[in-house]
């Protein structure tokens, strides 16, 4: 089997593949869950990418509906050119929005669905969308046509764990959990984005993040994607590898730290934590 | 074979389904998982857990069905007592023997030790739940070994050996029986949100009524949604003094982190177990005082009465008048707990002793009775459970 494999812009453990080629193989969603910023949106690309296919991303929201990604009824248009005497308004088809997988479904190829973030929508939305996956089907009720799947879609949904999803729903779902990457990994990942950087830095700026990573007052550790950013901010300020040497993070705030602690109290606690230590220190 | 895998991952409390053993069969016939027996593992977990919670007790059934490792005693669907381990290694191993095992590598090596020093020491050991929960920080990792204390050697002999990934237990942290600290604390808090998000009144839908009165040519109709508003109130009640104080630190750090989300949240303290006077500030009891009536008053039955106590104590300060420790109570507790209970429409109590412990303690048991059965562990599983009852 060919399948996906760690690429140089992404790396996935070997427990990711499997669980990635379990999906492929038997056709079956996978659901992806994870810390934030742990390359979840970014899989779904990827394996497009490793598998040719295009990509269709449907993102979700706390007002998104199930069948807004079959298809809508856009009454309020037809009740408008209704008023306005518009021939158009006897077809109703004409009022009919397709949805993401409707797109999916009527594409000439397989494609990637991506359903990122399935636990920000309704307690329900998941159970909704049981039978079309399942199926790889649905009826549209104003025109009496049915669209079936020409190519069943590979499905990937993340879930960053607000809402528990129905037992019927992970019943049918591959599962896998990302863990946070260790050292190792994350120095790869690191140079899947920068290739060129200066080892010394990523070896200085890598112990600095994890250092902050291992304060467990932290109300929102920083992710692989806030260390990205900040690994940017370095290289374009290209500062030396020393400003960052055996700086422990609780003794001198990191230079640039806006772009690892997002959060105003982490950033009040580690300027407490650099002012007690300095007091200490005389 | 995978018969008495499912089986075995059932009984340890995994909601594997007869759907999802066919879906391995199939991904195995597919050739998903051809290579080794490391991606059997990780296809099987894929397949069969669907909650992170479970990936530990998952890899513990793996390792045992699958290389005849040795089960921890007792339930599995406990956690190893992981500091109790550590305790035991502590006191148990002299120096030369840790010196002895962290040269072997071997964890196994330390579990036949540890055991065969519990054979031992059974004798003399009664009542040995004493080393549970004591001095929560232990000083292992100044021995030089593996501060995952069960796991202790692996980190070293990896470089030796390939250590099975499945032993490696990195999903422990993600149990739900397991005790809520700063690590898993996020978690709890999610549980408490989706508590405090639910239910609520009704609002108007002004796009949904806007699109079903054009679906019916203009004739209005009405549509309605939950409000969005938390409409969740809840009056947490906490114990305070000596062997408390840890946990109630936890559990004030978690429900004030979810504070935004509720639509009321009050707190009060009581010791032991609250009689005719609560009190709001610890620090300042005197002049925090309050009458426990004027609680009562003071907020209706709809907000949800949480207690956060270990119900440890005499069973005469609960059934006694002027069983306090600490003052002369006209009335015994019993009364001030039917009191509370019956104002309240919702009420539950959270213990932090851990479950097996509760038949331990007489006074443990009348609270259980006083609260008609609705105490609950404070682990992630116990605060489901709890927000599950009191959302009822
Ligand atoms: N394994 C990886 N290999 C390469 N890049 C990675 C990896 N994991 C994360 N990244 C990078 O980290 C950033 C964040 O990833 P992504 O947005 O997919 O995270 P997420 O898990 O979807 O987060 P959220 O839960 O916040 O949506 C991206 O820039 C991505 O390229
Ligand atoms: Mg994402």
């Amino acid at each position: 089997m060919a399948g996906f494999k760690s690429t140089e812009t992404y790396i996935a453990s070997r427990d990711l593949e499997v669980a990635v080629n379990a999906a492929v193989a038997l056709q079956r969603p996978l659901l992806v869950k994870g810390e934030p910023g742990t390359g979840k949106t970014v899989l779904a690309h990827e394996v497009a990418k490793a598998l040719g296919y295009p990509l269709i991303e449907w993102h979700i929201k706390s007002t998104t509906k199930a069948q807004q990604g079959l298809y809508e009824y856009d009454a309020v248009s037809r009740l408008r050119d209704g008023q306005l005497g518009d021939p158009r308004v006897h077809d109703i088809s004409n009022y009919i929005v397709r949805g993401k997988l409707w797109d999916a479904f009527d594409a000439d190829q397989p494609v990637v669905l991506l359903i990122d973030e399935i636990d920000k929508a309704d307690i329900e939305f998941p159970n909704d969308l049981l039978l079309e996956l399942d199926r790889m089907q649905f009826f549209v009720y104003e025109t009496r046509q049915t669209v079936v799947a020409k190519h069943r879609p590979i499905v990937i949904i993340t879930s960053n764990n607000e809402k528990e999803l129905p037992d019927a729903f992970l019943r049918r779902c591959f599962f896998h959990y990302i863990r946070f990457p260790d050292r190792e990994t994350m120095e790869r990942i690191v140079h899947a984005h920068f290739p060129n950087i200066r080892q010394d830095l990523a070896r200085e700026a890598l112990n600095v993040f994890f250092q902050i990573r291992g304060v467990q007052e932290l109300k929102k550790k920083p992710a692989t994607s806030e260390l990205l950013d900040w690994l940017k901010l370095l290289m374009i300020e290209d500062l030396p590898a020393e400003v960052l040497r055996s700086q422990d993070p609780k003794v001198a705030i990191p230079p640039l730290y806006g772009a690892l602690l997002k959060n105003e109290q982490d950033v009040h606690l580690f300027e407490r934590l650099a002012f007690l230590s300095r007091r200490q220190q005389r | 074979m995978f018969a008495t895998f499912i089986l075995a991952l059932r009984e340890a409390g995994l909601p594997a389904s007869i759907t999802e053993y066919l879906t391995l069969l199939r991904a195995m016939k597919e050739g998903v998982a051809e290579y080794s027996v490391e991606d059997f593992y990780y296809l099987s977990r894929a397949t069969l857990v669907k909650d992170e919670r479970h990936l530990d007790r998952f890899d513990r059934v793996f390792g045992e069905v699958f290389k005849g490792l040795e089960p921890p005693e007792g339930d599995l669907r406990q956690a190893l007592p992981e500091d109790w381990l550590r305790k035991l290694a502590e006191k148990l191993l002299t120096e030369e023997e840790k010196a002895a095992i962290k040269s072997a590598g071997g964890f196994e090596a330390l579990m036949e030790l540890l055991k065969q020093r519990l054979k031992e020491q059974k004798g003399r050991h009664q009542g040995g739940n004493k080393w549970i929960g004591t001095a929560g920080t232990s000083p292992f990792g100044a021995y030089g070994y593996n501060p995952e204390g069960v796991r202790i050697g692996q980190d070293e002999s990896r470089h030796r050996r390939a250590v099975k990934v499945w032993d490696k237990r990195e999903f422990r942290d993600l149990d739900d029986n397991v005790e809520i600290g700063t690590r898993n604390m996020k978690l709890a808090l999610r549980r408490l949100r989706r508590f405090a998000r639910q239910g609520a009144a009704t609002e108007l839908d002004l796009p949904d009524t806007i699109r079903a009165t054009a679906n019916n040519a203009g004739t209005l109709d009405l549509k309605l949604v939950p409000e969005r508003h938390n409409a969740v109130k809840v009056l947490l009640l906490l114990d305070i003094g000596g062997s408390m104080d840890d946990h109630v630190r936890i559990s004030e750090e978690l429900f004030s982190a979810a504070r935004s989300e509720f639509k009321h949240l009050e707190h009060f303290y009581f010791h032991n177990c609250p009689y005719e006077r609560l009190w709001r500030n610890n620090r300042r009891r005197r002049e925090s005082e309050i009458s426990t009536f004027e609680v009562l008053r003071t907020y209706g039955p709809d907000y949800k009465l949480i207690f956060v106590g270990d119900a440890s104590m005499s069973p005469y300060e609960i059934v006694q008048p002027g069983g306090s420790v600490e003052h002369w109570n006209e009335e015994p507790g019993t009364v001030w707990m039917n009191r509370l209970n019956g104002h309240f429409r919702r009420s539950a109590w959270l213990n932090p002793m851990p479950e097996e412990t509760w038949g331990y303690y007489a006074s443990i048991g009348l609270m259980r009775q006083l609260m008609e059965g609705r105490m609950f562990p404070l682990t992630l599983g116990g605060i489901e459970a709890m927000t599950r009852e009191l959302s009822r």
